[in-house]
């Protein structure tokens, strides 16, 4: 053990050749690109400047898919980088290894770093915390789900005001296609994120049993009931005349919005650069559309987005360092200026408060609307997150029968029921590969 | 009479062959014994718990409607582009060999294509293509098709077949243009001096003399779609929509890289393994019988 960790030592050493060996290294490998990559090294940078023991090194790896992967394999070589980004729909794989993570408020507690849970925002920390609220993983890049709206269009369309249900978007959908203006009436990226996930918590009805995971591995698929059968059975119906055009399962076609093509389109908050710098009408976003007579609806929205694993079988010192670099991350300052300036939401009450108290969100009221969601009400079992394994595969899944239904070649309710005993089938197999 | 080389050292022909041998065993047999071994094994990513489960794995996956599905979806895919890449290349070969002002110039750029990698030329269909963005998705919608990839499996598949074929012309073009002007000249002009027009003479002998390439190509198109296209699909359609195109080698890509199934994944990639041996058996067997060196 002490030869593997002196070799990894030696690896790195000789990758970085400037470093000083009085440091300690932290390796960070992460999956951002563009403005989100010069983000991570300003923030590493800025801890580097601060302190003279520990040295936050950062690697770009590719997208979160390779990325994990990359840190996976590197585990399996026995020279796993200290901090990994891992994308949320790779919580429960990174859960499940025991060994192979370090929780983080363990580490913080261990290193002796000041930490409140209570400080960080639960409707995020939710996501990435045990059914007993000890955090397992450091939020950094989250977003929601949010309804843009072009309201140049709405205007032309007769439509005096934003939808705010279900049935109002039915609605202003066929009143869009009616003034000729739009292909589409209204539309979403994310497909399985945004009609079941999203959906199910927002409703404050379950996806899966255990709360939607959180409580066990055992869990099971639930988003076949009634409510979520009908939510798809009036999509598929409103397909047939593209009152709702569906827009697959990714975020190729959020260029639907920004184009004009779609006045009214669901999508991830972090879509706020992209909208900012093509959209030529004016636009806002709002809170997502509900059914109002669910009772409880609307509730809060889960997040999207990635967080900061920390692998496991490091020493102590290391860990410390890690521990300063989150506690470093966690600064209040420092976290209201990542919010505005990178449209992250801000994963501590008091950097909420303080953005609040700035009067930004009077200006920028769009960057608002995931964090009204979030907050919204206090998160239950139905909305604190989810953990299931082997999630890529389940959304491709769910996906899969969204498509099937939608294409007519299968009752809503059909592809729900399949979608669920499908689902069901990765997490059995998921639940014997997870260390006990 | 046989050529045959003596050696007077035993050990040395060997000793000759070590490299070769070597290079085979770490690139080849070493992952392939790898996969098959992984096959039998559940483990989570992380390798931390790893259970030997004999067959399960396959009889897991041959539970699946999805596997079969994914089975026909490889066998349309595969015969689709496989004969449209072959003579598509026939046909511009055929043309490019004739005597031509710039004849250089036009081989070079049919060549061309060749040199995109999978992933890339996926992005440029998907945005020729793209329903709502595509530059040439709007001509096809004016037309009064309902042009939509994203929901229309046929409409995916097509597109598919498109991308695949594209990139694969200009490889076979390559050879087919070799093959032609490995042709001796003379026969050709002798068929033509006994009466017979370009039709006729190319079917009756430039054709069958190409046989040989025309084999060659034959399998290696075939080994081409059946492993090299996932990046393609990927980046078309990701498997979409409904599973519709996802092939065999997709859904090792998807199951393995992407959910992290490695066992499944493996077996998968066994029995991907195995067809593609029995297909490559059966061609050399059957067809290459046919074939005139």
């Amino acid at each position: 053990m002490m030869k593997k960790s002196f070799l990894a030592a030696l690896a790195v050493g000789l990758a970085t050749s400037t470093s000083a060996f009085a440091q300690t290294e932290i390796q960070w490998w992460h999956a951002m690109t563009g403005a989100n990559n010069d983000v991570v090294n300003r923030l590493a940078d800025e801890f580097n400047a601060s302190q003279k023991d520990y040295k936050v090194v950062t690697s770009y790896k590719g997208q979160y898919a390779d990325n994990m992967n990359a840190g996976i394999a590197a585990f399996r070589a026995g020279n796993a980088p200290h901090i990994l980004q891992v994308f949320e729909v790779g919580t429960a794989t990174m859960m499940g290894a025991k060994g192979a993570i370090k929780p983080v408020q363990e580490m913080m507690t261990e290193a002796g770093e000041k930490f409140d849970p209570k400080a960080y925002l639960p409707a995020i920390t939710g996501y990435y915390s045990t059914a007993k609220g000890e955090m397992l993983s450091f939020p950094f890049n989250s977003s929601s789900m949010v309804m843009w709206i072009n309201k140049d269009a709405l205007k032309k369309a007769g439509i005096a005001e934003i939808p705010k249900t279900w049935p109002e978007v039915f609605e202003a959908g066929k009143k869009l296609k009616a003034s000729g203006q739009t292909t589409c009436g209204f539309s979403n990226a994310w497909a399985p994120w945004a009609l079941v996930e999203q959906f199910s918590a927002w409703h404050n009805v379950p996806m899966a049993t255990k709360a939607n995971g959180l409580d066990g591995f055992d869990t099971e698929m639930k988003f076949n009931s009634p409510l979520h059968v009908k939510f798809l059975q009036t999509l598929v119906d409103l397909q047939k005349d593209k009152t709702y055009d569906y827009s697959g399962r990714d975020s190729r076609s959020e260029g639907r919005f920004t184009s004009g093509e779609c006045a009214i389109f669901l999508t991830s908050s972090g879509f706020y650069g992209n909208v900012k710098a093509n959209a030529k009408f004016d636009f806002t976003s709002v809170p997502m559309p509900y059914y109002p007579d669910v009772t409880g609806a609307p509730q809060n929205s889960i997040i999207g987005g990635a967080s900061l694993w920390v692998m496991g079988g490091k020493k102590p010192d290391e860990y410390k360092g890690v521990a300063k670099f989150f506690a470093f991350l966690s600064d209040t300052d420092r976290q209201a200026r990542l919010h505005q300036e990178s449209g992250y939401l801000p994963i501590t009450k008091a950097a909420y408060e303080k953005t609040k108290a700035s009067g930004f969100y009077e200006k920028n009221p769009v960057l608002q609307t995931p964090l009204l969601e979030l907050t919204n009400k206090e998160p239950t079992e139905n909305s604190r997150g989810l953990r299931f394994g082997n999630m890529v595969q389940i959304r491709d899944v769910v996906s899969e029968e969204i498509e099937a239904a939608l294409a007519g070649q299968k009752p809503a309710k059909d592809a729900l029921d399949s979608a669920v005993t499908r689902s069901n089938q990765i997490l059995r197999q998921f639940e014997r590969t997870v260390t006990k | 009479m046989e050529k045959r080389a003596l050696f007077s050292n035993k050990l040395l022909p060997y000793m000759l062959l070590v490299p070769q041998l070597i290079i085979t065993l770490v690139f080849f047999y070493w992952p392939a014994s790898q996969a098959l071994w992984q096959s039998f094994l559940l483990e989570d990513a992380f390798g931390l718990s790893s259970e030997f489960v004999g067959f399960e794995n396959y009889r897991t996956l041959f539970q699946q409607p999805e596997y079969y599905r994914a089975m026909v979806t490889t066998a349309i895919f595969s015969s689709a582009v496989a004969v449209l890449a072959l003579s598509c290349a026939l046909l511009l070969a055929t043309q490019a060999d004739k005597k031509l002002k710039a004849a250089q110039a036009f081989k070079t750029f049919l060549i061309w294509p060749y040199a995109v990698a999978p992933a890339i030329a996926g992005v440029l269909w998907i945005f020729m293509f793209h329903p709502t963005l595509g530059t040439l998705a709007r001509p096809i919608k004016a037309t009064g098709v309902d042009w939509n990839p994203m929901l229309n499996a046929n409409h995916a598949m097509l597109l598919l077949i498109l991308s695949a074929t594209w990139k694969q012309i200009s490889y076979n073009f390559l050879f087919f243009l070799a093959g032609l002007q490995a042709i001796p000249k003379s026969v050709i002009e002798a068929a033509a001096i006994d009466g017979s027009g370009p039709i006729r003479r190319f079917w009756t002998i430039v054709f069958p003399l190409l046989s040989p390439t025309t084999f060659f190509l034959i399998v290696v198109n075939i080994v081409y779609v059946f492993f090299d296209t996932f990046g393609i699909i990927d980046a078309v359609t990701g498997g979409g929509p409904a599973g519709r195109t996802t092939t065999l080698v997709y859904k090792v890509y998807a199951d393995g890289r992407l959910g992290g199934d490695l066992g499944g994944s493996a077996a998968q990639s066994v029995i991907l393994m195995v067809i593609v041996i029995a297909l490559t058996a059966v061609q050399f067997k059957f067809v290459e019988r046919r074939v005139q060196y």
